[in-house]
């Protein structure tokens, strides 16, 4: 092993910084001193906060990803994006008519899709994002209420498309739209609804909340796992 | 049983259903079959007239680009705006291959696009492959008596070298009333646009283009109209049971696939109007139940 | 349907006439203004000018037909074009104006929310586009 740290050169913001190798570029940055207080949250991979684009010597393209995700390499340009600045349309799902074209309504702007596909090459969460606004466009709020539901909102889509849209919005929209008019209801969830408002397990509830603690750590060891 | 690979466009796939449903109905009668592409886009719905934006050609590029890459040689749609706008554009990609290399080099995420592949409307496939004589020889309910104005719009044979007929007097949906028993019915105005577009940006311009269209087809004597696009079904039912005036001119539209289909023995897939073409049907004991 | 139009000796500009020549592909000087285009266009008579006095304008290099209405009332429904005895593509003229207008900041209106969600979007998709430079 050795004892020497391998050690890159990275550009975060256009100064030039030593760092580590291995590490992501969220943690590349902090080494390099920031002190990340926007652009960062969960740090998992989950949250979107961490927005980042970057392109890698030699290659005209450039690449987004979330920093919390990505490892940093060897003369890398990167540049952070802690806030994308777009508008959620005003809506209330009390007065969406699935059967209207409200999608359209409220982002017209989808209507400029030209199918570039440069919105699903900068998802982090490798979605088919395209296909999703193509959805929308065409009204399948289901298809783009499945193809949107690992979205992490991170914008990095918005920023990047030519035709301006907002996908993260409009895939939220559906998802609202298409869980409270169009999934399918949990028939085994309204049963135990309906059980315990009609007082079915009114006695054991009782019986829970009289047991003492070591009661219910016995009892909860005992438990018919199986059932 | 043929099969022919499909491209249905976001009209066909969303509020014009019923234009799909009477094609499939129609198509399973002659022994054809479409086969919708597994993903596809829109296809822009207007062809773009301008030399410098070569980004609009980008979706229908992408469109054939997947079906070529299906091993298909041709591609059937039955939207006349899509079938124009992709037609176009393959024309226009095909003749320059600097441009087709362009977009090519952006597309770089799709199998490159080879050039060539053949944009087919239902039309053509019924009068040139099928055949209307076939076409003829399985109708089971013939549309005997029915008053039929054909409006062909503007997409479908316009610009010359990308339509399916003549410009100026085109009769491939005349010989398809006639091979399904109806009596077609020539007007003014069948191939004078409705309106297209300019109905979302001046309602009132498409209002009254749907009333000349409907004056002139009352005055061939037609009670029915067909059509091949859902814009020109729109303009033609919408707009014009909105048109003030129109309560004498409420001639009603379907799409020439739902006659197909009803005339093969088939479900027309009526779904609701503006303008009822029950009635219109039934009269000439042509009834047919309307599906919720 | 249009006025006359009348000539002025501001703002004629060959520059102008040449962009619109390039972005339409189209020779404006081919039209001699024979009117057949407007003659049969299911539109004239919701233009401010007839689709021949467009093409007027644009050969003489007056940058006023910006302004115009008449090509926001043009559908690109090309019955001119398949018309124009001098093979001219008006249509093409048309959204070379409409896009100089646009590309110069002008919009020449708004389409209404509450009106789209009835609208195919096949319309919708059609008229963004033409809005868009
Ligand atoms: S769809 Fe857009 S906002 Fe959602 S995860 Fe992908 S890039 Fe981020
Ligand atoms: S980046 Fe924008 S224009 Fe391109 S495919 Fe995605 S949504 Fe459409
Ligand atoms: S910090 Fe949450 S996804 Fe990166």
């Amino acid at each position: 092993m050795s004892a020497e740290l391998e050690m890159i050169r990275v550009y975060i913001m256009g100064r030039a910084y030593e760092v580590p190798a291995g590490l992501t570029i969220m943690k590349a940055m902090e080494y390099a001193g920031y002190r990340l207080v926007r652009g960062v949250g969960c740090r998992g991979g989950f949250c979107g906060a961490c927005a980042t684009v970057f392109r890698r010597p030699g290659d005209y393209k450039l690449y987004a990803d979330l920093a919390c995700q990505t490892t940093a390499e060897d003369e890398m340009y990167i540049a952070q994006i802690p806030s994308v600045p777009a508008e959620r349309a005003p809506w209330k799902l009390s007065e969406l008519e699935p059967e209207e074209n409200f999608i359209l309504a409220l982002y017209p702007e989808v209507a400029r899709c030209v199918a570039c596909n440069t919105c699903s090459r900068a998802c982090p969460q490798e979605l088919e994002v395209m296909d999703y606004i193509q959805a929308a466009l065409r009204g399948d709020i289901a298809q783009v209420a499945e193809l949107s539901f690992d979205c992490v909102q991170c914008g990095l889509c918005a920023m990047r498309c030519p035709a301006e849209i907002v996908h993260y919005h409009v895939g939220q929209l559906a998802r609202r739209v298409y869980g409270a008019y169009r999934a399918p209801q949990a028939g085994h969830l309204a049963a135990r609804v309906e059980e315990i408002e009609s007082g079915t397990f009114d006695q054991e509830l009782d019986t829970l909340q009289q047991m003492s603690r070591d009661e219910l750590v016995e009892a909860y060891r005992k438990r018919d796992v199986e059932k | 049983m043929n099969t022919i690979l499909y491209y249905p466009g976001c009209g066909v796939a969303d509020q014009a259903r019923s234009m799909e449903k009477g094609a499939r109905e129609a198509l399973t009668a002659l022994d054809w079959e479409m086969q919708e592409m597994s993903r596809w886009n829109c296809c822009g719905t207007v062809y773009s007239l301008a030399t410098d934006d070569l980004m609009r050609h980008v979706g229908p590029a992408r469109v054939l680009a997947r079906a070529q890459d299906a091993g298909q040689e041709r591609l059937l749609t039955l939207c006349s705006m899509c079938y124009s706008t992709l037609k176009r554009s393959e024309q226009f990609l095909t003749a320059d291959r600097e441009r087709l290399d362009r977009v090519n080099a952006f597309l770089d995420d799709e199998p490159d696009y080879r050039g060539g592949l053949r944009v087919v409307h239902l039309l053509e496939l019924l009068r040139d492959e099928i055949g209307y004589e076939a076409v003829q020889e399985r109708v089971v309910r013939p549309l005997q008596g029915l008053k039929v104005a054909p409006y062909y719009g503007c997409t479908l044979t316009r610009p010359r070298a990308a339509g399916v007929d003549d410009p100026e007097r085109p009769t491939v949906l005349e010989d398809l009333l006639t091979a399904l028993g109806a009596e077609a019915v020539a007007t003014a105005e069948r191939v004078e646009c409705c309106g297209a577009y300019l109905t979302a940006s001046s309602p009132d311009v498409a209002r009254r283009r749907a009333v000349d269209i409907a004056r002139a087809a009352i005055a061939g004597g037609a009670e029915l109209m067909i059509t091949s696009c859902p814009l020109c079904q729109y303009n033609l039912d919408t707009r014009l049971a909105e048109a003030r005036g129109s309560s004498d001119l409420r001639v009603p539209s379907v799409y020439f696939t739902q006659l197909l289909a009803l005339a093969l023995g088939g479900d027309p897939a009526v779904e609701e109007h503006e303008i009822d073409p029950l009635p219109v049907l039934a009269a000439r004991g042509l009834s047919v139940e309307v599906k919720a | 349907m249009a006025d006359q139009v009348r000539l002025s000796k501001v703002a004629l500009s060959a520059d102008f006439a040449r962009r619109v020549e390039e972005l339409s592909g189209q020779s404006p000087y081919r039209c001699y203004q024979c009117g057949k285009c407007g003659a049969g266009c299911p539109f004239a008579e919701y233009m401010d000018l007839l689709p021949s006095q467009v093409l007027r304008l644009v050969q003489i290099g007056d940058e006023r037909v910006l302004d115009a209405g008449a090509p926001w009332s043009c559908a690109s429904c090309l019955a001119c074009e398949v018309r124009c005895p001098r093979g001219v593509d008006i249509a093409k003229v048309m959204e070379a104006v409409r896009l100089l207008s646009l590309r110069k900041g002008r919009t020449p209106f708004a389409v209404d929310e509450a009106a789209s969600r009835r609208l195919p979007q096949i319309a919708l998709v059609g008229i963004t586009r033409k809005m868009t430079p």
